[in-house]
């Protein structure tokens, strides 16, 4: 901030009091020529005034907030550039972008250069970080047996993951998978789960209304829905069969799918995006995107490995 | 009295009628629109599945219809007529007044249709889209031009207090909404923000709150500067009062828009300022609300047979209420705790139904009768029926409101020993729900209590005619006996 609008600042700010602390004490003193409890002599449709005083409670209220403002802005910082006597910050305040945000609070805290947010992740480092590396020591399935780790996981799994998830896990529709049915996407070990929450996952089913035109896409869902033993019309069945080499690359020829690449197994009847005919068209038609967002640079891999225990938990 | 009357008997009445009409008329939709919304928040089945009803949508339908078109309805009955009576002179300009009010009607009409079809600039208090913000700025500067030129050509020596506070509201909500609404349009429903990030969001609170400090808060205080007086058949109680606590009061509040935005990207100064500001604005508040139910002085009798006159000390109490509550809130650390909370919901209720709707059912209570050429209302049994309702029905809101709002931040805030958050959103939206209850009540109080006044007004207007001197004979001794 340039000392032009430092001065701006301090001007209009500190005038505005300064302006109201003088137009209290002019008001105090009777100007207006009228006795004090006389009528002011105006009448406005048969409204008068009186010439009262100003509450005296009410006057020193006025005075005492003013002061207490001005000190405020003393000790803090409101005018402008200047820091206040206090050298008190919320947070770093030249900050512009979310990486510089998390760059300079590691260098704040190593440098003792402490704002609030600063002190405040510093204090949390300090008494809960040694809660969490204690955990993290444990192998994600062996920590899922704790009882009090996975109470800690669950509230973190509350607050991060029920979102989508649900609050029970159950995931809901429209891509949100179920974590306590035992079916996995990208593998269900503790440390396939403890990947998938740190480095997020995307999950691409491309869409395939061009290439197979309408009838092609009918047959290959009757196939596909065979697949999980559905009763389907066996003519078009057959006909998506032959069609599936395709999709085989991801799902295998079997249709269970690859774990590897996140495929889901087509043969057990859970279905991400609803198992219905017009659900599993819509998929083929026109592909999903399923995103799980990296949680590294939210929870830290500490807090991952207990809520990879609470999710492995689940399904146990 | 009378001679006066008679000397001036040629006041624009007509557009104040129609606006005191649209006033009732635009309550019971706000406020009905206000208790689906509090019954959505623990029957969510309630939007039945209609993207026009859902909360997203009747949200802001809700908020732009009390606050635009019930509140604004009623300043704009009122301006017309105190600036007519207390400068002893008809408006400036009749046709500015009818464009005035089929105008206004134009613009919530405009916002009835376009809020529930998800048109939105999603700038709080602030969403009509830029053809309809343009309409708006129009017919403001129309409606300015013709309060300022009553002013100009008025018989009275000097201008009334209440006039002050009103001339203070229109100007600066000119100057808010123009600069607020600042848009680059990209077509004929879409448009974007002139500004970007935290100065876009401190323009919108800058206009956020002085429309609660200009619209709400200097446009009521004309009301009441008034019918307080009026209705008491007093002498206001002190006009140097009245001069400190109207020029501290308008150059305070215009600072106090970034408490809305403590703890974001917004600067640490602008934070601090609002926050110092805010807290001072306090005390001139409260000058408003003290020379308003001191006015009462030596008529405190008259609050046991007046019903409106009880509705307009009411109000100046949760007036009282709020302005003290407001500033507490503005503190940093109460903040902390109370924002985005239900407590700042239960606040804004204390100012908009207990002090915004109360002064103005007073008003329209005083008006209709003066307006119709009757000697008093049709009923002032039902009344005081309306003044119990809503009484009951605001405390039971506000107060349902605080206790939600401060158990949700206390549930927000609460942490384990391992670091964790104790409690999940929907925990404490669970524990929430009783209250929801007991809001939804107090709003079927309030609403209740606008259909019986509507009803009363109806019985008042379709009554025969009286002789036009009786009339002013009660007037004389200051309204309702």
């Amino acid at each position: 901030m340039t000392m032009f609008w430092t001065i701006w600042i301090s001007v209009i700010s500190l005038g505005t009091i300064v302006g109201c602390w003088a137009l209290l004490a002019w008001t105090l003193s009777n100007n207006t020529g009228v006795a004090e409890g006389e009528e002011m002599g105006h009448e406005f449709d048969g409204i008068t005034e009186i010439n009262n005083q100003l509450p005296k409670w009410w006057t020193n209220m006025f005075y005492l907030t003013m002061i207490w403002g001005v000190l405020y802005l003393i000790a803090y910082p409101g005018l402008g550039a200047y820091k206040g006597l206090l050298g008190w910050e919320s947070s770093n305040q030249g900050i512009l972008t979310l990486a510089q945000s998390q760059e300079e609070l590691l260098l704040d805290i190593a440098e003792d250069n402490l704002n609030e947010y600063a002190i405040t992740i510093k204090r949390a480092q300090e008494r809960f970080d040694p809660i969490f590396e204690e955990y993290a020591r444990t192998p994600v399935e062996e920590l899922s047996l704790n009882e009090e780790a996975i109470q800690v996981g669950k509230r973190l799994f509350l607050q991060n993951c029920a979102q989508c998830h649900g609050s029970d896990g159950a995931g809901q529709r429209g891509g949100f998978p179920n974590l306590r049915d035992n079916d996995w996407l990208y593998g269900g070990s503790g440390d396939k789960i403890k990947e998938t929450l740190i480095l997020g996952r995307k999950g691409a089913m491309p869409g395939w209304l061009a290439p197979f035109g309408e009838q092609g896409i009918k047959e290959i869902v009757a196939y596909t829905l065979s697949l999980s033993g559905r009763v389907v019309d066996q003519g078009l069945a057959t006909a998506g069969k032959a069609r599936f080499i395709t999709c085989a690359a991801c799902h295998g020829m079997d249709g269970k799918g690859n774990q590897m690449i996140g495929s889901p197994n087509l043969t057990d009847n859970i279905w991400l995006y609803g198992g219905s005919e017009r659900a599993v068209t819509e998929t083929l038609n026109y592909g999903r995107n399923g995103v799980m967002p990296a949680f590294d640079k939210t929870l830290g891999e500490n807090k991952i490995h207990v809520v990879s225990a609470y999710v492995y938990s689940l399904s146990k | 009295m009378s001679q006066t009357s008679q000397v001036h008997p040629d006041y624009n009445y007509k557009v104040v009628r129609q606006f005191t009409i649209m006033t009732v008329v635009w309550g019971i939709v706000g406020m009905t629109i206000g208790v689906l919304l509090a019954a959505q928040l623990f029957a969510p089945a309630l939007n039945f599945d209609i993207p026009y009803l859902t909360y997203s949508r009747l949200r802001p339908l809700h908020t732009n219809s009390v606050i635009f078109a019930f509140g604004g309805c009623a300043l704009f009955a009122t301006s017309y007529y105190i600036v007519q009576r207390t400068c002893q002179t008809r408006l400036f300009s009749d046709k500015l007044a009818a464009f005035t009010f089929w105008g206004w009607q134009a613009v919530i009409v405009s916002a009835v249709i376009t809020l529930p079809l998800g048109l939105t600039s999603s700038k709080e208090y602030a969403e009509l889209e830029w053809p309809i913000d343009i309409l708006l700025a129009i017919v403001w500067i129309a409606y300015c031009i013709n309060f300022f030129g009553t002013l100009v050509i008025r018989k009275t020596s000097h201008i009334y207090v209440a006039n002050w506070f009103l001339g203070a509201f229109m100007l600066t909500v000119a100057v808010l909404h123009i600069g607020n609404s600042m848009a680059v349009p990209v077509s004929m429903f879409k448009s974007y923000s002139l500004y970007a990030g935290a100065v876009d969001a401190m323009m919108q609170w800058w206009y956020g709150h002085n429309a609660v400090g200009f619209f709400l808060t200097a446009g009521f205080l004309g009301m009441m500067y008034y019918f307080v007086p009026k209705q008491a058949g007093r002498p206001v109680y002190s006009y140097r009062l009245s001069i400190v606590h109207f020029w501290a009061l308008i150059s305070l509040y215009i600072w106090a828009g970034p408490h809305h935005l403590h703890y974001t990207a917004l600067p640490d100064w602008t934070q601090s300022l609002g926050m110092v500001m805010s807290i001072i604005l306090f005390v001139p508040s409260w000058g408003g609300m003290i020379n308003g139910i001191m006015t009462l002085s030596g008529a405190w009798h008259k609050l046991r047979t007046d019903p409106i006159l009880r509705f307009l000390i009411v109000s100046l109490s949760f007036y009282g209420m709020s302005t003290f509550e407001g500033p507490m809130m503005a503190i940093k650390t109460v903040n902390a705790l109370s924002h985005y909370t239900d407590w700042t919901i239960g606040h804004v209720h204390s100012g908009a139904l207990g002090w915004v709707a109360m002064i103005t059912i007073g008003s329209v209570y005083h008006l209709v009768p003066i307006l119709y050429g009757q000697p008093k209302m049709y009923s002032t049994k039902l009344i005081n029926v309306h003044f119990w309702l809503a009484t009951i029905g605001v405390v039971l809101y506000i107060v349902a409101m605080w206790m939600s709002g401060v158990l949700q931040g206390m549930m927000w805030r609460a942490v384990n020993s391992d670091g964790t958050l104790t409690y999940s959103f929907v925990e404490s939206l669970e524990a929430s729900k009783p209250f929801y209850v007991v809001r939804f009540i107090g709003g079927l109080f309030v609403v209740t209590g606008m259909l019986i006044m509507a009803y009363n007004c109806y019985k008042t207007i379709a009554a025969p005619k009286v002789q036009e001197d009786t009339i002013d004979a009660s007037l004389a001794i200051g309204g309702a006996k």
